[in-house]
């Protein structure tokens, strides 16, 4: 029953192109139901993780399991209960929204009748039902990203894959739809696994992610307990601002026990400690103690803003280094 | 005796051949249980085909430029039919030219392989360009299912159009010249129209090629059409080059020399399957035609003019239906193996 809860898993997972190695290692686990977000700078290798597990492209080394089903062996197997909605996801544009998925329900083997109750359903799920019979080419970007989740859902999946579903909407846009996989996924019992390389924009609807940078997986699990994963191991950084801003701020933060050293940057002051544990609560009684109003105090490198700062921007060419 | 037996082989091949198709039905039929993608992929096609501007520009191109000369022809028919007897008056409807005009044939033969390549040459990358190649293939079908399902949707639209052109220009015909087809010529000119079909249908399959080896659009439209006019207009005259270059041929020359010159040169320009197709049509729809390669005066002198029967014109030139047949299936075959092995990615 334990391994029953996980639905996709890999298993150093490899992928190669020549000389290039687009995934290396993956060792990753879906749990039935949760929204899995596999989260990475464009070219860490998200999409072709993707077409392995769904076995459009084979994997060099390891293997998958999706739903007790090898993509390699039985890719029909995996097809018939995982709904994709690629990266770039293309129409018929000549076709209206409902042709469309009428097209993929006749793929799927759906009958007719069935099959057009469905098709109504989730037009209206996805908010179409109004422009389901115009063409799709006179569909805004976003609308065709709802078409795709429509289209994805066709089948009654047991799991989703959503390949870069936010690119290219508007922040609006985003919301809707973010909180469209949600209501779905929680109204369904629905697996998500959904990748992007828009952090801030995705983590807030996952359940767990992975942070994928260079075809390796740094970090897995809930956003909480990732930036304590990253920075494990090394001296943690604290910035505080306190009331009044002068030299004994930073000469009674240096008496404290652990704190290396105390640096001044603009309006903030930065303290690095020896870690790994948090010395935030000791700082806040002491500076209290000592008369100083305490106005900002957050540790670095335990949060996604240090993660993207990081691997994401600047194109996460860098390596991750001591990891 | 010996007709008898040949008789009955051929029977027993086509025999063989018809139990090889229903075999081969049956699987599919079989798969189709397992999957129904084909099925699906196939009328998607279909329709798309028959909604599709280019198929019908370049459809419509040929059906007037055959109906006009079928026209012309038939205005020309008397003189041409009193000039070598009043024989097979129908299917010179569809090879004698008329005026300026040249005849139906030669114009299916010059602008049938655009219907092919019309239908085919964005068959795949279009899609892939589209990005509805990789949510297609994610639905539960085999990947085969969808190349296969183009070909034959293809193959389906372009029979029906052949067929209906030359039955149009059939019935004009009767119209105009009032001399009803004999059995004869009918089974001629439904035959001519079979092989036409493969001879487009070889089209199509380099254009569905040609679809999976360029990524644009337009890039494989362009081969398309540089093999065709290679084909059509330079294949001629280059087999012609290559066949002075090895075995010159000058006024002093043996016939030996002279036959091994002609020969070469036949030998060559049969790789061009818009030969191998006009000597098909040539020979069907001519039932005088006796043979395809050189004739020596000695053997021509004392024979009887006369016409051959559609079972000995068959055999004349069942080598090449046998190649295009062949030549089509080669390159679907490549096709299909590009197309399994194509890495697929959106965008």
């Amino acid at each position: 029953m334990r391994e029953d809860a996980i639905l996709i898993e890999t298993k150093n997972l490899t992928k190669r192109y020549g000389k290039i190695t687009a995934v290396a290692q993956l060792n990753l686990a879906v749990r039935r139901g949760e929204i899995f977000g596999l989260l990475g700078p464009n070219g860490a290798g998200k999409t072709t993780t993707i077409l392995m597990i769904l076995g459009l492209t084979e994997p060099t080394e390891g293997t998958v399991l999706v739903g007790g089903c090898d993509p390699t062996r039985n890719p029909l197997g995996v097809k018939r209960i995982v709904g994709y909605l690629p990266d770039n996801v293309g129409f018929y544009t000549d076709l209206t929204g409902r042709e469309n998925l009428t097209y993929t329900a006749s793929l799927n083997r759906i009958p007719g009748d069935v099959a057009k109750k469905r098709i109504g359903h989730l037009l209206q799920q996805v908010g179409l039902e109004k422009v389901a019979d115009r063409k799709v080419r006179e569909y805004s970007r976003g609308m065709r990203q709802r078409l795709g989740i429509a289209d994805a859902l066709i089948k009654n999946p047991r799991a989703v894959i959503l390949d870069e579903p936010t690119l290219g909407i508007d922040p609006e846009g985003v919301q809707e739809l973010l909180a469209l996989i949600v209501r779905l996924s929680r109204e369904e019992g629905l697996t998500v696994l959904i990748s992007s390389h828009l952090l801030h924009q995705v983590q807030q609807i996952c359940d767990r992610v992975g942070i994928f940078v260079n075809g390796r997986m740094i970090a897995q699990g809930p956003i909480s307990t990732l930036g304590r994963q990253i920075a494990a191991g090394k001296p943690q950084e604290i910035e505080l601002r306190a009331e009044p801003n002068n030299a004994s701020l930073l000469a009674t933060l240096q008496t404290l026990d652990g704190v290396l050293n105390v640096e001044r940057q603009g309006e903030t002051v930065l303290v690095r400690c020896r870690g790994p544990e948090d010395l935030r609560p000791q700082i806040a009684r002491h500076l209290i103690q000592t008369g100083f109003s305490l106005f900002h105090l957050r540790a670095r490198g335990q949060d996604l803003d240090y993660i993207y700062r990081k691997y994401f921007q600047g194109g996460g060419a860098s390596a991750p280094d001591g990891l | 005796m010996r007709q008898t037996v040949s008789k009955l082989k051929e029977f027993l091949q086509i025999e063989a051949v018809k139990q090889a198709v229903g075999r081969a039905a049956k699987r599919l039929a079989g798969r189709n249980r397992a999957s129904g993608g084909l099925q699906a992929v196939f009328q998607k096609e279909l329709a798309d085909n028959f909604s599709n501007v280019r198929f019908t520009i370049i459809f419509s191109l040929i059906a007037v430029a055959g109906i006009s000369a079928a026209f012309a022809a038939a205005q020309n028919i008397r003189e041409a039919a009193g000039g070598s007897g009043a024989e097979f008056v129908f299917l010179r409807l569809f090879t004698v030219s008329g005026g300026s005009l040249p005849s139906f044939v030669s114009f299916v033969s010059f602008l049938g392989p655009l219907i092919g390549l019309a239908i085919g040459f964005d068959a795949i990358n279009g899609e892939h360009n589209k990005g509805t190649l990789s949510r297609v293939l994610a639905q539960p079908i085999y990947r085969d299912d969808v190349i296969n399902g183009k070909f034959l949707a293809g193959l389906a639209v372009l029979s029906l159009a052949i067929f209906t052109l030359g039955l149009i220009v059939a019935g004009l015909g009767l119209f105009f010249t009032g001399v009803p087809p004999t059995t004869e010529e009918v089974v001629r000119l439904l035959m001519y129209l079979a092989v036409t079909v493969i001879y487009v249908g070889f089209w199509l399959s380099l254009s569905l090629l040609f679809s999976l080896l360029f990524r644009q659009a337009t890039t494989s439209a362009l081969a398309g059409i540089a093999v065709w006019l290679f084909f059509v207009i330079f294949a001629g005259m280059l087999v012609g080059i290559v066949a002075d270059n090895l075995f010159p041929v000058t006024d002093q020359s043996t016939a030996d020399q002279v036959l091994r010159h002609v020969r070469v040169k036949q030998g060559l320009a049969r790789l061009s399957p818009t030969v191998l197709y006009d000597e098909v049509t040539v020979t069907l729809l001519n039932p005088g035609v006796r043979t395809l390669g050189p004739v020596m005066i000695q053997q021509v002198s004392g024979a009887i003019p006369g016409s051959l029967p559609v079972g000995q014109s068959l055999l004349l030139i069942w080598p090449q239906v046998t190649s295009l047949i062949a030549a089509t299936l080669i390159i679907f075959a490549l096709a299909y193996y590009f197309f399994m092995r194509q890495e697929i990615r959106a965008g």
